[in-house]
């Protein structure tokens, strides 16, 4: 790449990666790769249990899971205790690693730990959330989305998700659970893996929270053009529709898996036939330039009376007259955003931004969203 | 004019703390440094999570990565006391009759000097410890408050409510006061010789950062706390103690917090550390400031006055400690 990167940082925070998903979905195996294969980093490892990890490295720690939230009349701002302390301890000395991980239990909510890395001034000052990285057992995915809310919100939440265990399932039905993770998290990266054999590059060192890295090589989030939105099976504008459908296209579904491979925007609603508990859907929306002046009041107003049903945002925005790219990121009520890169030649200067999130009125913020436009358009 | 003898340690001390006559510094990576006729070093612990002054004794207790609860004497001799296996320890406390405790995630354990055990399980984790100074009594600090156990008794826990999570704890001298320092910016206190039906409750907010250090003044007159650019000084000489009324700010700097505090072990005077390495002494009676150290490489973390009151021991987390005369 020849364009313009970051200065180096005097004092580098420390990375930090979060390992989500289910008991069995290959947490450990992943673990065991990160810490005993050649790649020349040293990482701090925290866990709830040291249970299966093989490896002898004396900075795993054992941590009880602490959930706090914090006082402040905010019912979505919690934080990860025993992380503060843990993150603390390890700070001291930091010469001994390059990177941390935080592994959750299986049952896990990863906003916690996400949020500690934003609402604890101590830990943020020395460390950045680098990613989160959800395991998705192919095989048993449709079963744990039936009886739990927590694989949804993991999934909803990564950044990357690898789809683990593909050599449990057939083409058709790993076609399936790809669609379903692409319901839920249209902005993830997913790996189709089996005992978690991914490229250890795709999963450290994302930057995925990072504003001058965020969406930067983020090919789903670009690719998106042809959609005035992506949702997932309970978006309002047509929920009702397919509800009353969907049963009726499972055999579509199968005649279309010669091109699954390029066709998940296109086939998810039929693909979703057989899954009927997902709760979380993605709002992906699309303006022209944006006023500043109307778009971070927006912004700040829908983050507050949403927040709680918002698990993430991102989004790259063009505001009028500004030679540089924009981006925002943000997790619940807490949303940063800072200019990235000029706009290069030939780039289309356009808005987008994603929602994921539960019971989020997709017409009304579309609506909200457009209307903070320099020039103010109606929703097609 | 205040002398400053530097002593440069490698890598982050926790804290330092006088036995005697003696400076004691604590490392993070587990050494104990000692300034006992030149520079001597121990090593205790394989990574050193706490380490702090037994008020009851003339020693320290110190816990660590290791899982060890150690007992550090003045020639640098350690005994250990407890050992939990892959555990992190970094909350110990130091009580009457050399009573020791310690936290292992939800409980604490209090280790007699005949060697008796008494475990209390709380809840949530054990963030804070504290030895009453009179009878054995001993308060945790947990997610939404405290809980006060009698070590000799099977009585039940008095529990002190305040929603929110409580990371610290201290007794005043006297007994009367329980204060906690919260995950949020601020301090909790309860008013524990109340009569039933009074509130009982001091909220103490305001602060721009988390509270990491406080100091009691001596009789407990005052309670100094880090946490803003200023050491915020509570008022405790009242029945009431600081409940309507407003703290003192000493040291004010512009943008620079305050990261400890540590009252004279005689006067009302306050050591003031900042987190760009300044030290400022500070007398209560009327603001007056001395600058102590000037700035240094890092943080103070830590700071200990000698009995004498003459010599103040301070530590850095870029390692650069040193010892202050301020007879001179």
């Amino acid at each position: 790449m020849t364009e313009q990167t970051t200065e180096a940082a005097a004092a580098k925070p420390i990375p930090v990666t979060v390992l989500t998903g289910y008991l069995g979905a290959g947490k450990t195996t992943l673990l065991n790769r990160i810490l005993s294969e050649s790649h020349g980093k040293k990482y701090a490892v925290i866990v709830n249990e040291f249970g299966e990890i093989g490896i002898d490295n004396d900075l795993i720690v054992e941590s009880d899971e602490e959930i706090y939230e914090m006082n402040n009349g905010c019912v979505c701002c919690t934080v990860r205790g025993d992380l503060i302390r843990v993150v603390e301890g390890l700070m001291r000395r930091p010469g001994r690693f390059d990177g941390i991980i935080v592994e959750t239990t299986g049952l896990a909510d990863p906003v916690p730990v996400a949020q500690t890395f934003f609402m604890d001034d101590d830990v943020r000052a020395k460390t950045e959330l680098d990613a989160v990285v959800a395991l998705v057992d192919a095989k048993h995915l449709p079963l744990r989305l039936k009886d739990s809310r927590e694989a949804e919100d993991q999934i909803a939440f990564a950044d990357v998700v690898l789809v683990n265990k593909t050599d449990l399932v057939t083409p058709e039905e790993l076609a399936v659970v790809e669609d379903v993770v692409r319901a839920i998290n249209p902005t993830a990266r997913i790996y189709k893996t089996s005992r978690s054999g991914v490229d250890l590059a795709r999963v450290l060192d994302q930057g995925a929270f990072n504003l001058e890295r965020a969406l930067e090589n983020d090919p789903h989030f670009l690719d998106h053009g042809h959609d005035d939105h992506v949702c997932g099976p309970d978006c309002g504008h047509d929920h009702h529709h397919h509800g009353h459908d969907h049963h009726g296209h499972d055999h579509h579904h199968h005649h279309h898996d010669h091109d699954h491979d390029h066709g998940h925007h296109h086939g998810h609603h039929d693909a979703m036939s057989p899954i009927h508990d997902i709760t979380v859907k993605s709002i992906s929306l699309r303006g022209g330039e944006m006023n500043p002046e109307r778009f971070f009041p927006w912004i700040q107003k829908i983050t507050q009376t949403e927040g709680p049903n918002i698990l993430r945002l991102k989004g790259i925005i063009a505001f009028a007259g500004d030679e540089e790219r924009y981006v925002v990121q943000g997790v619940h009520m807490i949303v940063e955003g800072d200019h990235q890169r000029p706009w290069k030649d030939g780039e289309k200067r356009e808005s987008r931004l994603v929602f994921i999130g539960r019971e989020l009125d997709f017409a009304k913020i579309e609506q909200s969203f457009l209307a903070c436009q320099a020039k103010a358009t109606t929703p097609a | 004019m205040p002398t400053v003898a530097p002593l440069d340690i490698d890598g982050h001390v926790v804290s330092t703390h006088f036995l005697g006559e003696i400076p004691v510094f604590a490392t993070a990576a587990g050494n104990i440094h000692r300034l006992d006729g030149g520079e001597k070093v121990t090593e205790a612990h394989q990574g050193l999570l706490t380490c702090i002054r037994d008020p009851f004794s003339a020693t320290l207790l110190s816990g660590g990565e290791d899982g060890k609860v150690l007992r550090i004497g003045h020639d640098g001799s350690t005994t250990l006391l407890a050992e939990a296996p892959r555990k992190w320890i970094s909350v110990v406390a130091g009580g009457p009759q050399n009573a020791v405790a310690y936290a292992v995630g939800k409980t604490s354990v209090v280790r007699q000097n005949d060697g008796t055990v008494k475990e209390f399980t709380e809840e949530r984790s054990v963030e804070g410890l504290a030895f009453a100074g009179k009878g054995l009594r001993i308060a945790a600090a947990r997610y939404n408050g405290v809980s006060l156990h009698w070590v000799g008794t099977n009585a039940p826990a008095v529990d002190l409510d305040w929603k929110g999570a409580h990371t610290g704890v201290t007794f005043s001298p006297d007994g009367r006061f329980l204060v906690t320092m919260m995950q949020e910016n601020a301090l909790h206190g309860w008013k524990l010789d109340g009569k039933a039906g009074e509130s009982r409750h001091m909220r103490m907010t305001g602060y721009p950062a988390k509270v990491k250090s406080l100091s009691w003044s001596v009789k407990g007159k005052w309670l100094a706390s880090s946490g803003a650019p200023a050491a915020i000084v509570w008022p405790f000489s009242s029945k009431d103690g600081p409940m309507g009324k407003a703290p003192l700010e000493l040291g004010t700097r512009a943008n620079i917090m305050v990261t400890q505090v540590a009252f004279h072990p005689a006067e009302e005077v306050l050591a003031i550390g900042f987190i760009d390495g300044m030290i400022l002494g500070v007398r209560i009676a009327d603001s007056k400031e001395a600058l102590l150290r000037r700035p240094g490489k890092g943080a103070i973390t830590g700071m200990s006055w000698s009995a004498s009151g003459k010599l103040l021991a301070f530590s850095s987390e870029a390692g650069d400690c040193g010892v202050i005369d301020i007879s001179g």
